[in-house]
């Protein structure tokens, strides 16, 4: 607990300790993220990869509970999403949205699907071309956090911005 | 004779003669009244049916599991019996069968045919009035040994509740296995007492929500095999799919319309939100009947096919709505305290089942069509998606406890929960009507 408390003053370091935490739980077929990529961490990404995204630029925002409003700190997340896909234009861009299991599955598939519009309709608004973005819903069907409590409910209501199309 | 699959074809019935002479009586022995407080179940007394072997032994026990889990009877535990039936065509001795408080006495046996059918016969006995109640024969192939033993439950049930019985159904549902973050959803398709699991597709890709036609020979359901999440439409037996339209966005949340003709879905706005449609499976006409910047789904037919019942959160949080079968009149029936989803209009159009959300609870539900009179009939953690028995007097769900999800039924009085057994996790199931 002591550690804990002296990482809580280290914003940077909170950060990275969160990132790190997803990592862990992710799924290994869709590598969207540093550990599935068998990375150890920044620094370590080629930019302009997708592993320089996923790393350094952060490829997911996260939701409050029946919502699909973009959160201050998601929007930051999204600028500098929005400003590296700019900068690579090479990408086709797929947005991901996911839901908690706290809501019925047919509910829950609209609401990932409002999401990734969202994420999407804000990528947009900084200037990634409409025509390399696609949006698609898991619901709640794929969870990357798999336990049955708040602090896995709340990683899994995510968008992930996910890359396609010509990359490195 | 329409049937749900090839070899039950063969599946007949004819009315046995009565033993006794006495003319009937038309009452029912249990009486179903969901706001009784306890329904006392009716002790029974089920022998094992002669001949066959295991087989008479076998339907005997199909026939008081079907019959116990309805909450409905006891069956009396076989070891307390005194009569040994050895003339299953004859009268039994009343007194022995009153004396452990038999009600009703159910005898039979079941024989091979010459051509190699199966011939079974059930007589049920009232032991009070000392008389038949009923008796019938069938005849039918190795295959649907279990459906013979369904559909004699079933008239056991009927003849003594004065209502149609469940137990000669399949469930469709999703099969699911491994680990909660790559979880494998299979279609898969089962009696409703859960044998004869036979499974519809190979996991590959997430399948979800299957729900049967009123013919019973296909099934429609959301799959991502193309990549984008579509509604596809499933023959059965021949395996034959389809697609159901071609929309640009993700299409989910199909049910059939009470006729069959059409299916009603969610289709995916291009800003995000959700609208119902519903398409003409012959002219493959599509039919908007919402058009809200809101989350439109979860739409289900009553079922004279006049009206339609969802879910949308145009009013701020997830409730239930009702409108015309064409869009019209669009009113919200749902104000408690609570999100409300996945509604189910019940076959017998008098009710509407839902999955509610309040104190970080699932509950299964059901309200008037107007949304009065709400009871909770099952509270839980983790706990969705309602079903009618064809009957409307039983719902199936599914509830995730202990790592995954697993399929549970409740009857209307909330009384009588069971678990249905499945080998793996399951989820969405779907009840099909009576077979034919």
């Amino acid at each position: 607990m002591g550690r804990i408390a002296a990482l809580t003053r280290n914003p940077v370091m909170i950060a990275l300790v969160a990132m790190l935490a997803i990592a862990g739980c992710a799924s290994k077929k869709t590598p969207n993220n540093a550990a599935d990529l068998g990375l150890n961490g920044a620094g370590a990404a080629t930019p302009g990869s997708a592993q320089d995204f996923t790393v350094n630029i952060g490829d997911r925002i996260f939701f409050d509970t029946d919502s699909s409003s973009i959160r201050a700190d998601a929007q930051t997340t999204l600028a500098r999403q929005a400003q590296w896909l700019n900068q690579y234009k090479q990408y086709a861009i797929v947005v991901e949205g996911h839901a908690d299991e706290r809501g019925t599955r047919e509910y829950n598939l609209a609401l990932g699907a409002r999401r990734a519009a969202a994420a999407r309709d804000f990528l947009v608004s900084k200037g990634v071309a409409s025509s390399r973005l696609k949006t698609i819903s898991y619901g709640k069907e794929r969870p990357v956090a798999v336990c049955d409590d708040i602090s896995c409910w709340s990683q899994n209501r995510r968008a992930v911005t996910t890359l396609s199309g010509a990359g490195s | 004779m329409r049937s749900f699959l090839k070899p039950l074809l063969t599946i007949a019935a004819m009315a046995l003669g009565m033993a006794a002479v006495v003319p009937m009586p038309a009452w029912a022995l249990v009486e179903l009244n969901v706001n009784k407080g306890n329904v006392e179940p009716l002790p029974i007394a089920i022998t094992d049916f002669q001949g066959g072997d295991a087989l008479g032994a076998q339907i005997s026990q199909i026939v008081t599991a079907d019959l116990k889990r309805s909450g409905l009877f006891a069956p009396i535990d076989k070891s307390a019996f005194i009569e040994k039936i050895t003339n299953p065509d004859a009268a039994p001795r009343f007194d022995d069968w009153k004396v452990i408080n038999a009600q009703a006495l159910v005898t039979g046996s079941v024989s091979k045919e010459a051509d190699g059918r199966i011939r079974a016969q059930y007589r049920l006995w009232d032991t009070f009035a000392g008389q038949q109640m009923a008796g019938e024969q069938f005849f039918a192939n190795d295959a649907n040994q279990r459906r013979v033993a369904h559909i004699i439950a079933d008239a056991i049930y009927e003849r003594l509740t004065g209502e149609k019985g469940y137990f000669d159904t399949r469930v469709v549902f999703i099969d699911e296995s491994g680990a909660k973050n790559a979880r494998k959803k299979r279609l898969a398709i089962m009696d409703q007492d859960g044998a004869n699991v036979r499974y519809l597709s190979d996991g590959r890709s997430i399948v979800l929500t299957p729900r049967f036609s009123p013919n019973r020979q296909e099934i429609t359901y959301m799959s991502y095999e193309s990549g984008q999440p579509r509604v596809y439409l499933l023959q059965i037996e021949t395996g034959q799919r389809e697609l159901v339209g071609n929309f640009p966005g993700m299409t989910f949340a199909p049910r059939f319309s009470p006729d069959g003709q059409k299916v009603i879905m969610s289709l995916l706005r291009d800003d995000g939100n959700s609208n119902i449609f519903a398409m003409d499976l012959r002219s493959r006409s599509t039919t908007r009947l919402t058009n809200s910047t809101a989350i439109d789904t979860s739409p289900s037919y009553s079922p004279d096919g006049s009206k339609v019942v969802f879910t949308s959160d145009r009013g701020g949080r997830a409730q239930i709505y009702v409108m015309g079968a064409d869009g019209s009149g669009q009113t919200r029936i749902s104000f408690g305290d609570g999100v409300y989803s996945t509604p189910v209009w019940s076959p017998r159009g008098d009710l509407i089942a839902f999955t509610k959300q309040t104190g970080g609870e699932f509950q299964i539900g059901v309200m008037k069509t107007d949304g009065s009179g709400e009871r909770i009939l099952s509270s839980g953690f983790q706990q969705e998606g309602p079903t009618w028995a064809p009957n409307g007097r039983v719902l199936m769900f599914f509830r995730d406890s202990n790592g995954g999800p697993k399929l549970v039924s409740v009857d209307l009085t909330g009384r009588n929960e069971q678990p249905i057994p499945t080998s793996n996790f399951a989820s969405d199931p779907a009840w099909s009507p009576l077979l034919e």
